[in-house]
């Protein structure tokens, strides 16, 4: 199973609160800059959410010092020890979930901590689980394949 | 294999130099080390150096020239190996930003050579506070040379007798031996070479990576001219290098964002185009392959022919399935072009390592094609096992086709047989029949060493030993200034053969490919128009090596609205990445002009570095003639349409009136006056004389002017 924010963009009313929350908790400042998810208004009313969705795993299989990896709740982890700040990650995130703040070496990406889901006042953020797709569990497979049989 | 760290190594020398951090791109200071003394140093870097030389290539070629006189031979004590990385080397943001450039002089050519690479070492060792590593001396017996870039720590050690001499065991027990635990293991890199280069001329240095997905040592090359060679003459098994603690500005950029914004820029046009460019990311330069064989410019049967049916044999998609897919092949941390492919698991089928499964690197485009069509293999099993060997054994396979190619040919035309050559068979495609050779060059057998002495050595044998025709011997032996050129078929295009020849160090791919501009678009048609692009782009691609940078990610990935730009072979968008780069690392403004310049005064100090040695005039610029024109009647008659035309078109002649001998000496006249009025327009838009010495007036205007280099210029004018 895969633990993941569920973004309901429907119900999302822009206010904010979501971003204020993440980076407040990661940063200690209030900076939509360096909140793990985005908000982004598309015309009067409407808004649309982006954090990652921990399923495509792209980055996991980019990432040159395997910084990145799935935790045992199926989150997609960032190792800031093991970061290089290549910025591959970013490049390769379909969805522009893997964020960075420019000057700072490592990247960051939602982690379906479910703080901003908690302070959400219109119930558009909700922790969820989902299973895991076939795709999702490919990248693990080709190298544990390659592991094995090299050594 | 189990982690040895700790493992203890005999000290015969050792002194720490307390670690430095780079500062805008330079430590500012090189380390010199005499393995034959045991002296260890550092070396001040002054401004006047950074400024004349930039860097890499600049500093290895400065630090080599004041090192050795115009007798130093390549296995003199005195001759250097000189590693060197380059201001924006070691950043991890742009992609193919860790290269180093390995500077000597060749055991081939007699003169300097370089050679990019990358792989781990050059990043950690600049990381530890060193512009340049300099290696001078010879030791009485094996020596590891081993430098910790945490701590300072520097020594030289007994290399014990039981460590295995080819480069995939060596290279990863020394990795577990300089390990501090399982997690340190991306923290080292191994410089070694193999058997193969104790033995020849052909010696190259395999640079190691961790790789953490396959758990073991991949290896990248500095393959040409023989420096592997110099390294095991000079008794040196390996160079170790330590470092833990990569992070994004180990540089001390001046502008760190303007680097992370300009890496992510090329990431992303990476990530979004190359799938509909050149698929560097799931076939690497062998994507090249289909291509070239489609235009006649494969090399096929010694660089006869451009073209076989059996081409497609060794096409792209035969390589990406037997490359490994979806892992991030780069070979150093942050490349998204990602080109180091492999094939994993490949079962070894000679040789003493027969029935092993092993990873082999590549092969890359010049390895697929120089050992493969080149000697008419069309068998991927076949390159992958002489790629396997010939990087394990440390030989360049650029040269090993070449000369193999050659020896075929030499074969097919009965100048050597089985009792010449040790019982080898080398009809045309027996790929175990080159093995045979590698596994001769390994263990040092009589043919095996002539064999490493290279296709001009050999040509010459033949002559003397065999009788072979002199005049076929030097038109089929494709070396310039003793170096074997690389795997393009030159003869159609005339900027080419300049490309290939007009060069430093010998004809390479490096400095100039314009075989597309000038032959297929035909973008070139005027000797002037020649000659710019042979100053142009030998001196913008000279840049990449006074940097620490690969050029793929120059022209193997394009911006999608390349076309619309003036110049796109240029790819300026690119070229303004590079400039930004530069001032937002260094600090210092750089524009288009500039960044030539930079190169232009490293070129020409190497070119005179070349007369300083006893090379480098002239006569030492033409290509035999097997890359400009058909020597054979075969090759003729292959191409009759084409040539016939010429012929009738380019000389008002008759060729249906015609022998095709003589119409091969009408060609041959017409094509080498041609390369002669080439040779003069390039010279006069290098800045040089007709024989091809800088002078005194451009190296002023360059700023090097410098007293020893007016020195030898002026014994040339």
């Amino acid at each position: 199973m895969i633990k993941y924010l569920k973004l309901h963009h429907d119900k999302c009313i822009g206010c904010m609160t979501c971003t204020s929350t993440c980076s407040k908790m990661y940063y200690k400042e209030e900076n939509p800059a360096k909140s793990r998810i985005v908000v982004q208004e598309q015309g009067i009313g409407k808004y649309h959410l982006v954090a990652c969705d921990q399923e495509c795993r792209k980055c996991v299989e980019e990432c040159p010092t395997q910084a990145i990896t799935v935790n045992a709740q199926g989150v997609v982890m960032i190792n800031s020890k093991l970061c290089v700040g290549c910025l591959a990650c970013v490049a390769v995130c379909p969805i522009n979930a893997m964020r960075y703040f420019p000057g700072q070496s490592t990247p960051f990406k939602c982690i379906a901590c479910g703080a901003c889901a908690k302070t959400c006042p219109a119930d558009a953020l909700e922790i969820a689980e989902k299973e895991e797709s076939p795709q999702a569990k490919e990248y693990i497979e080709v190298t544990a394949h390659l592991r094995k049989e090299h050594k | 294999m189990e982690l040895n760290a700790g493992k203890q190594f005999k000290v015969l020398k050792e002194t720490t130099i307390a670690p430095k951090s780079v500062h805008r791109g330079y430590a500012m200071r090189t380390l010199y080390i005499n393995v034959g003394t045991g002296e260890i140093k550092e070396k001040p870097v002054s401004e006047d150096m950074k400024k004349r030389f930039t860097g890499g290539k600049g500093f290895g070629l400065k630090l080599l020239w004041d090192a050795v006189k115009p007798t130093t031979r390549w296995n003199d004590p005195e001759n250097e190996i000189n590693i060197a990385m380059g201001p924006i080397c070691g950043n991890t943001n742009y992609p193919g930003s860790g290269k180093s450039l390995v500077v000597s002089l060749s055991p081939t050519t007699g003169i300097p050579i370089d050679s990019n690479v990358g792989g781990y070492f050059g990043p950690y060792l600049k990381f530890g506070g060193w512009d340049a590593l300099e290696l001078q001396g010879k030791a009485d017996s094996d020596v590891i040379v081993f430098i910790d870039s945490n701590t300072g720590l520097i020594q030289i050690l007994e290399a014990p007798q039981n460590l295995p001499g080819d480069t995939h065991l060596l290279a990863e027990e020394l990795t577990r031996a300089f390990a501090q635990d399982e997690q340190d293991l991306q923290a080292v890199s191994v410089v070694s070479s193999g058997r193969g280069a104790e033995h020849t001329y052909l010696g190259l240095l395999n640079f190691s990576l961790w790789d953490k997905r396959r758990n073991g040592v991949r290896v990248k090359q500095a393959g040409r001219g023989g420096i592997g060679t110099v390294f095991r003459d000079k008794k040196i098994k390996a160079l170790v290098v330590h470092f833990k603690g990569v992070h994004q500005n180990l540089n001390d950029a001046a502008d760190p964002a303007a680097v992370q914004r300009i890496g992510l820029k090329l990431h992303k046009e990476i990530i979004v185009n190359d799938d509909k460019q050149c698929k560097m990311r799931r076939q690497g330069t062998a994507h090249l392959m289909e291509v070239m064989n489609d235009y006649d410019l494969l090399p096929t049967k010694n660089h006869q022919y451009g073209q076989d049916p059996k081409g497609p044999e060794l096409a792209s998609w035969v390589w990406e399935k037997l490359f490994s897919q979806k892992l991030p092949d780069g070979c150093w941390y942050g490349c998204t072009l990602a080109c180091a492919h492999a094939v994993d698991n490949f079962e070894l089928k000679t040789g003493p390592y027969k029935g092993t499964k092993v990873c082999v690197d590549g092969p890359e485009y010049e390895t697929a094609a120089g050992v493969g069509s080149n000697i008419y293999c069309y068998d991927p099993e076949g390159i992958l096992e002489i790629n396997f060997y010939c990087d394990t054994y440390g030989i360049d396979t650029i040269s090993f086709g070449t000369i193999t190619g050659f020896l075929m040919e030499c074969w097919e035309k009965g100048i050597i047989d089985a009792s010449k050559t040790e019982g080898v068979d080398l009809t045309w495609g027996n790929w175990k029949g080159a093995c045979e050779i590698l596994h001769k060059m390994a263990e040092g057998t009589e043919f095996g060493k002539l064999v490493g002495k290279g296709v001009k050595f050999l040509a010459e044998y033949f002559v003397n030993t065999y009788g072979a025709d002199p005049q076929y011997m030097k038109d089929i032996a494709l070396h310039g200034k003793g170096l074997e050129q690389s795997q393009y078929i030159s003869k159609e295009s005339l900027a080419q053969q300049g490309g290939y020849y007009l060069t430093n160090k010998g004809p390479q791919h490096d400095e100039a490919w314009l075989i597309f501009m000038d032959m297929v678009n035909n973008m070139l048609p005027t000797f002037e128009k020649k000659a710019d692009a042979l100053h142009y782009f030998p001196m913008f691609r000279t840049w990449f090596g006074l940097q620490g940078l690969c050029k793929l990610p120059w022209n193997d990935i394009e911006p999608a609205d390349n076309a619309k730009w003036p110049e796109p072979n240029k790819v300026p968008d690119h070229v303004k990445n590079y400039c930004d780069l530069y001032t937002a690392i260094t600090g210092e403004p750089l524009d288009w002009d500039g960044l030539i310049i930079q190169s232009e005064r490293v070129y020409n100090f190497q070119r005179v570095f070349n007369l300083r040695m006893g090379h480098g005039l002239r006569n030492d610029d033409y290509p035999p003639y097997r890359a400009m024109g058909p020597v054979t009647p075969e090759e003729y008659e292959s191409r009759k349409e084409r040539y016939d035309k010429q012929l009738s078109e380019k000389l008002n002649l008759k060729p249906e009136t015609m022998s095709t001998a003589e119409k091969i000496a009408a060609l041959r006249k017409y094509r080498l006056s041609q390369y002669e009025s080439l040779v003069d327009a390039v010279y006069k838009r290098r800045g040089w004389n007709n024989q091809g010495v800088p002078t005194v007036e451009h190296l002023q205007k360059l700023g090097m002017d410098l007293p020893e280099v007016i020195a030898v210029v002026k014994q040339h004018l």
